[in-house]
């Protein structure tokens, strides 16, 4: 499964727990427009981690937290293996 | 005026009651003729009067120097098994230790403390001794990271409780627990098995659980306790087939709805009670509705023991707390009005008092206040999950993250893993507020548990 399918699952799947109804994810989405909150987040990047074994936002000290779902993604893909 | 007459152990022991014993795994003593021996080489009357250390490796020998030591002894300072050796001359200090029972008599030949006598078996004959004072009962507290805390005891107020349960029904009781006899809990059910007039079967830390158990079987046990924890484990181990006693009680840890339900379901017909104690308040009281939590009437005054609720917090007075802290430095133990604020927080919930963790177990989730042993006991409501353990993470969005370790059941099947993970978490959703929610379960092997019998709940992972 490819970094960006793995991210796409688990956003879906914390919408379905935490019953956010999520717009069309597209890259341009603002994270805001997700519905997710900081808890759900939170909750996005823990089991990221779990399961890609790596916190992109940790690692980098001057990472800015992304914008968009776009930024998101590409946080983690961008992370050297 | 005459003073109070003083009981200590020995007068709690007679020859009329025969086939009386204390055992471990490798010796069993009989308790019938014990006043007429000695494991103490005969040396009692040298620590007449002395502050002793006892510092044992095993807790048969400990038992055997107990009832020597209570009534002679001024005071007795309990070593438990895990007490690190750095925090040893602290607490000889504090307790003001001029001399000491072992058996590594070398190790304290430059101690500076003059008197070593080395606790030996087999017991040897000796004149009975008769009781001379009441003799200070020293235990450490367990569960600090520092030096632990010296807590002082008489032996009354220790076997308050006991005394005010009154004799056990029908024969005499076979006392075993899975504590070790140095630590509160281990050593009421030891006072209760020589009150009582029954026998006591020890645990042994080198022993597997299932050993453990088939010799609690061949002893005849008919009383045992232990932490949640342990009875978690004995649950888990598949061991407690056959084993039947007449009664199971759990102590030193929250038990939760589940690990009493599971031990109903496990001993179909013995009394299942939970009691509240700790070294420092003492025994508090017993539930034996097989609920979790107790009835909001027990606050107030109730069989000489006083219970309030203040910050949520339980504070407790009665003859059985313990009477001071011990030690140079030593804070107060009770408040103005005589009160042990035990730290354990609870919440009225309709007509009951439930548990909810203790007030140094807090974690702080993005700001708020969890206790991690109320989101276990959700957990713990599944009816595949045998034990777990919530802790917070470090998260670079809310500071920290709820994540819980989870042990499921024996051979549950592999395939349905996900959707039991499903099942917990809508359960945790439905029950907890959503910062409480595990954010992250992960399926682990085992659980530590400390030496007191205790789930770990600081580790590096």
């Amino acid at each position: 499964m490819s970094v960006r399918s793995k991210v796409i699952e688990a956003i879906r799947q914390i919408a379905k727990e935490q019953n956010v109804t999520l717009p069309e994810l597209s890259d341009d989405l603002s994270l805001h427009e997700t519905g997710f909150d900081s808890l759900a987040f939170a909750i996005l990047v823990a089991r990221l981690e779990d399961d890609t074994g790596v916190d992109p936002f940790t690692i980098s000290e001057d990472a800015a937290f992304p914008a968009t779902v776009g930024d998101f993604v590409r946080a983690y893909e961008n992370v050297p293996a | 005026m005459s003073p109070r007459e003083i009981f200590a152990l020995r007068d709690h022991l007679g020859a009329e009651l025969k086939v009386r014993t204390i055992s471990d795994a490798q010796h069993v003593v009989s308790l019938t003729d014990i006043l007429s021996q000695t494991v103490l080489g005969g040396r009692l009357s040298e620590l007449s009067g002395r502050s002793v250390l006892l510092k044992l490796s095993d807790q048969l020998r400990s038992g055997l120097a107990m009832i020597e030591l209570d009534g002679i002894a001024r005071r007795m300072l309990l070593c438990p098994p895990d007490l690190n050796p750095a925090h040893l001359d602290a607490l000889i200090a504090d307790a003001g230790i001029d001399a000491v029972v072992t058996d590594e008599a070398g190790r304290w030949a430059n101690s500076g403390i003059s008197l070593v006598v080395t606790a030996q078996l087999p017991l040897e004959a000796t004149a009975p001794a008769k009781t001379e004072r009441a003799t200070e009962w020293l235990m450490l507290t367990s569960g600090t990271s520092g030096v632990p805390k010296i807590v002082g005891h008489t032996l009354e107020a220790l076997t308050g409780a006991i005394v005010a349960e009154g004799p056990a029904r029908g024969s005499a009781p076979v006392w075993a627990t899975f504590y070790d006899i140095r630590r509160y809990g281990g050593l009421q059910i030891f006072l209760r098995a020589i009150l009582s007039g029954g026998s006591m079967v020890l645990s042994d830390p080198h022993e597997a659980l299932g050993d453990h158990v088939a010799r609690l079987k061949a002893r005849g046990v008919s009383h045992i306790s232990g932490t949640p924890s342990h009875w978690r484990k004995l649950l888990m181990s598949g061991s407690a087939a056959q084993f039947a006693p007449a009664y199971v009680r759990l102590s030193g840890e929250i038990a939760d709805q589940a690990v009493l339900d599971g031990l109903k379901a496990a001993f179909p017909n013995s009394s299942v009670g939970h009691a509240y104690a700790s070294t420092e308040a003492g025994v508090g009281f017993a539930v034996n509705d097989g609920l979790e939590g107790f009835p909001a009437d027990y606050l107030g005054n109730r069989n000489g023991v006083e219970m309030k609720v203040i910050d949520g917090s339980l504070r407790i007075r009665s003859t059985r707390t313990a009477h001071a802290y011990v030690g140079r430095s030593a804070a107060a133990l009770t408040d103005d009005d005589g009160f042990v604020d035990s730290g354990d927080i609870v919440e009225l919930r309709g007509d009951r008092y439930y548990f909810v963790g203790r007030r140094g177990g807090i974690i702080n989730i993005g700001g708020l206040k969890v206790h991690p042993e109320e989101i276990e006991a959700v957990i713990n409501r599944h009816p595949d999950v045998r034990m777990s353990r919530a802790k917070s993470r470090k998260s670079p969005i809310t500071g920290g993250i709820v994540v819980a370790d989870v042990i499921l059941a024996d051979g549950t099947d592999q395939a349905r893993v996900k959707e039991i993970r499903d099942q917990i978490l809508a359960q945790c959703r439905a029950q907890l507020a959503s910062h409480k929610v595990p954010a992250v379960i992960r399926f682990v092997e085992a659980l530590d548990v400390t030496p007191a019998g205790k789930l770990a709940r600081t580790d590096a992972s």
